[in-house]
């Protein structure tokens, strides 16, 4: 959405859950949907005596993350404690980091401008934090519930400098930023088990200023598709207010997706001076150049660079990169079937329109799909050493799909091994004519433009597995001369 | 005045009883049921001293019976064999509450245990009960105790110091030879002092914090009593060393601070910090701390006059320090998921219901002086000023060390034990500690050891020494016990 004259500014705080095994300061697992309070233990209780030990695995994903968004890993960090009361909140602090940051200073590229320059974020900090639990508001009639599970999860906490100029942009940014966290393997970001969250800081300003307009804060998105929509709306809502000469104030705002509308949050959730100190139950975090260098030679290929190889390498279109780099596993999967099958065009069509479709039908993750890459790679050979027909080649695809058989096997089974034995063409030619009577006698009788049409009635009889190039030839020497 | 005698069979020392168990001549029950029997005889329960809040002698015989945990191959086991001790009610124990003197804790009953007590148990030791405190270990007299005062046993009209006042007054009065306490700002040393005993205060770092309820994290240390210098070594010997279950202890090497019992001072330097001698100091004091310092002298130690220019500004910067991670700490006791709940209308008025009745006076004074220093705009005048000048305190003790110094020898309090009800201006309380919190800001070790009486009161002279040096500072304690004989205790 665009108001003329007005320019939207945004900045993005992203928290991310790490995937580790175990929560941040303690040993208890990180496990969605477990049953409520299982996954607890003094640390995370926050019993009286208990103390935090740091996630050494949380630090390495962290300080991949930042390395992967370009950061300066700071070589001492500090964390810290964010003091509120919340019944989730057992300790009455939050462990994070305030002054002194894990790592400043990153930026991402999120696309390329109308004249071919890159888009850039500069990413200001990620620091690390732990989650708190969750208040089951609806459970129980007239009390809350508390769910400790999710108490000390470890995150991430991305804030982005205020260099996002649209609602489309912040979504390309967030888009851009879940991707690179997923081919590092830091981060599921699934926003719907809050593996992901975002909170967005907007303001508005004229057209060529310089200073920043006062900005607000929107809390409660859900989707990044929220993302975007929230923020029109309380641009929108920003600028009616500068043109009618009022001011914003800074404050923090909901979003109801419901309503389809952002509204002042209650001035108690806004009110809090967190009394940040540094964390005295934990030493200073140090990263000697090691440790950084260790998490960059830990880095896959990233998504752009990933994407500019697989324009050069395999000759693929813009559209198909953007389809088959959208994951390091898709891409890992495309480029097993390419390299195996030596015909990465076709191994291109089949992945996005075969495997991508058996995926979305059946709702199971590219990682357990039955067909695995090597299973595509000999089918694709078929085809191109003319073993299966094209046609063939689909039924024996959606075979692989059900049963996760070989493809030779499958193609033997349900016979659509191409034939070109003559016995059997010449069977089923006959056949066809004595069952459509009436194509094949006007065939026969010099109508040419009806060999398409028996054709096909034969290749439906093979199932596809008759050689239509020797159907054609045997069908064309029957017309008398 | 009440000046009890010393009982007419001396209480037996940890050493002696490990070595008659480990022979085979005693067994831990029957330790266990002498030490009960010498509490009876005290009155160390709430009809009397109300040094032991908690104590459950069936559990506790069960476990003198139980086979010691551990393997053999430890040099440590059986190190506290059959030894019966008391911990401090703010230090995590199975079996028994873990109630910090407070009623927001009344009852609570910790599901995992203190290293430092499974440590004790894995050395030998039978854990008698829990003893009394100030409030979270807020305090010098162990009068802020929510189950009343404990009295001093050398005068039950007298404080025995504080906050680990209960387990200085049951190893004073002879039921246990070692107790352990805890330390934010001198709880270990200054209730020693007052009670006649030996209290160490090791450095930050050296004993795990895993299991101790924290009071102010960066200053507290778990430290043990002794009646005698000895015994203070072989409690601190068994509970020192690396825990994983707390970031901040230390990998250093755990010396065997008993070698130090026979050390020569030969080549000793010991300070004595002109600032810690004021003007003001009790003219009885200072005699006797000279004496110490004079007896050390003639047993072969150097004696040089030292200075630690920022001392004076050590209660005020422990006064923003404290009440900061305090009011931080205790932020858990909010009645949701253990502990006191008062129910009222609403969230935020549970919280202030619970604890408003469930934190006494002076724990609700530090955390609103706590608040208050790290409130915004508050935060830089107040808790980054005390930091700057806590590292300029630290600096002071660097400073001496590296110049040659070994131990420095000072008063460790400015008064003896005191009237109850005496220091009921709350500065003048805090004053206390004006010898003792400068060790927990620097990190520090430090002991207190009876070195003599004024009108029948205990006086303490402190040993401070360098950062994990707790090898040296006991030599000179072993050599200075030995010098005072029976002088320390008259």
């Amino acid at each position: 959405m665009t108001a003329p004259g007005w320019e939207m500014v945004v900045g993005l705080e992203v928290h991310v859950q790490l995937k580790t095994r175990t929560k941040a300061f303690c040993n208890c697992a990180v496990e969605y949907g477990a049953a409520p309070n299982v996954n607890t233990c003094p640390i995370c209780l926050a019993l009286p005596g208990s103390l935090p030990v740091l996630n050494a695995h949380a630090v390495e994903l962290a300080v991949r993350a930042a390395v992967a968004l370009a950061c300066t890993v700071n070589r001492v960090s500090v964390f810290a404690r964010k003091n509120y009361f919340y019944p989730d909140l057992p300790k009455g602090y939050q462990i994070s980091q305030f002054d002194r940051p894990l790592a400043e200073r990153g930026q991402i590229e999120i696309g390329t401008r109308a004249d071919g320059d890159a888009i850039r974020v500069g990413i200001t900090r990620v620091h690390m934090e732990e989650d708190a639990g969750k208040s089951v508001h609806d459970r129980y009639p007239g009390v809350t519930a508390i769910d400790l599970n999710r108490a000390g999860v470890p995150l991430i906490e991305i804030v982005s400098e205020p260099d996002l100029r649209s609602s489309e942009a912040a979504g390309a940014y967030l888009r851009t930023l879940k991707q690179i966290l997923q081919y590092i393997g830091v981060s599921d970001c699934d926003m719907e088990k809050g593996s992901l969250r975002v909170d967005a800081n907007v303001s508005a300003r004229r057209q060529g200023a310089t200073k920043l307009g006062t900005k607000t804060e929107v809390k409660n998105l859900n989707s990044f598709a929220n993302v975007e929509r929230a923020l029109d709306l309380e641009f929108a809502r920003q600028v009616r207010l500068l043109e009618a000469g009022r001011r914003v104030d800074q404050q923090t705002m909901l979003f109801d997706a419901v309503r389809n509308e952002v509204r002042p949050a209650r001035s108690k959730e806004e009110s809090h001076d967190y009394r940040y100190f540094p964390e005295p139950d934990l030493l200073p975090l140090v990263l000697g150049s090691a440790d950084v260098d260790r998490a960059r030679r830990s880095l896959p290929e990233l998504p752009a660079a990933r994407r500019g190889r697989l324009v050069a390498d395999y000759a693929l279109s813009p559209g198909e990169v953007e389809v088959l780099a959208s994951s390091a596993v898709l891409a890992d999967y495309y480029e097993a079937a390419a390299r195996q099958s030596g015909n990465p065009k076709a191994a291109a069509n089949w992945v996005i329109n075969g495997v991508l479709g058996a995926v979305n039908a059946s709702g199971v993750p590219l990682e357990r799909l039955r067909v695995r890459p090597d299973d595509l790679a000999a089918m694709i050979r078929m085809v191109a050493d003319g073993i299966i027909s094209g046609a063939a080649a689909k039924q024996v695809f959606a075979e692989m799909v059900r049963s996760g058989e070989r493809p030779e096997q499958i193609a033997k089974r349900d016979g659509l091994l191409r034939v070109e034995d003559d016995a059997a063409l010449v069977r089923w030619i006959d056949e066809v004519i004595a069952e459509h009577p009436s194509e094949a006698g006007r065939y026969l009788a010099g109508e040419k433009k009806l060999q398409g049409v028996l054709v096909g009635f034969v290749m439906k009889k093979s199932k596809g597995s008759a050689d239509a190039k020797k159907v054609n030839q045997l069908l064309a020497s029957r017309v008398p001369g | 005045m009440s000046v009890t005698r010393p009982s007419p069979t001396p209480a037996p020392t940890a050493r002696a009883i490990a070595e008659q168990v480990v022979a085979g001549r005693l067994d831990a029950e029957q330790a266990l049921r002498e030490a009960f029997a010498r509490g009876d005889a005290a009155r160390v329960g709430p009809e009397g001293l109300n040094a032991l809040l908690w104590t459950d002698r069936t559990s506790a015989v069960r476990a003198a019976r139980a086979p010691v945990a551990g393997s053999a191959a430890q040099t440590d086991r059986g190190l506290l064999a059959g030894v019966p001790v008391a911990v401090k009610d703010n230090i995590a124990t199975l079996d028994l509450p873990t109630s910090c003197g407070s009623r927001i804790l009344e009852g609570y009953v910790s599901p995992f245990e203190a290293t430092a007590v499974s440590r004790l148990r894995a050395a030998g030791a039978v854990v008698v009960g829990k003893t009394n405190m100030d409030e979270f270990a807020m305090g010098s007299s162990t009068e802020n105790s929510a189950f009343g005062p404990t009295r001093n046993p050398v005068d039950c009209s007298r404080v025995p110091g504080g906050s680990s006042g209960g387990s200085a007054a049951v190893v004073a009065a002879g039921m246990v030879p070692i107790a352990l306490g805890s330390e934010t700002g001198g709880s270990v040393r200054q209730p020693a002092a007052f009670c006649g005993i030996v209290g160490v205060k090791p450095t930050y770092g050296r004993v795990s914090r895993y299991g101790l309820v924290a009071f102010a994290s960066s200053l507290d240390q778990i430290g043990v009593f002794g009646r005698t210098v000895d015994d203070a070594a072989l409690g601190l010997q068994a509970i020192a060393g690396r825990d994983v279950m707390d970031s901040t202890s230390a990998s250093v090497p755990v010396a065997r601070y008993a070698d130090a019992r026979d050390a020569s001072l030969a080549g000793v330097v010991v300070g004595r910090p002109r600032e810690y001698y004021p003007e003001s100091l009790d003219a009885r004091i200072r005699e006797q701390c000279e004496r110490s310092i004079d007896l050390l002298r003639e047993r072969g130690a150097e004696v040089r006059d030292v200075s630690l220019p920022h001392t004076d500004l050590a209660i005020p910067v422990y006064y923003i320090v404290a009440p900061a991670e305090a009011s931080s700490n205790l932020a858990r006791f909010d009645g949701v998921r253990y502990g006191l709940r008062v129910s009222a209308p609403g969230l935020v008025a549970t919280y202030e219901a619970t604890r408003s009745r469930g934190f006494g006076p002076e724990v609700t004074r530090r955390i609103l002086l706590g608040t208050y220093v790290l409130s915004a705009g508050y935060y830089d005048a107040y808790y980054r000023k005390a930091q700057q000048v806590r590292s300029l305190i630290a600096d002071d003790f660097g400073r001496v060390f590296a110049s040659g110094v070994h131990v420095l020898l000072t008063p460790t309090t400015p008064t003896t034990a005191f009237p109850f009800g005496a220091k009921a201006d709350p500065y003048e309380m805090y004053m206390s500690d004006i010898f003792t919190a400068t060790a927990n800001l620097a990190g520090v070790p430090g002991m207190s050891m009876p070195v003599g009486r004024i009108d029948g009161l205990p006086v303490g002279a402190q040993l401070l020494a360098g950062h994990f040096d707790e090898a040296r500072m006991f030599a000179v304690a072993y050599a200075l016990e030995a010098a005072l004989g029976e002088a320390a205790h008259r």
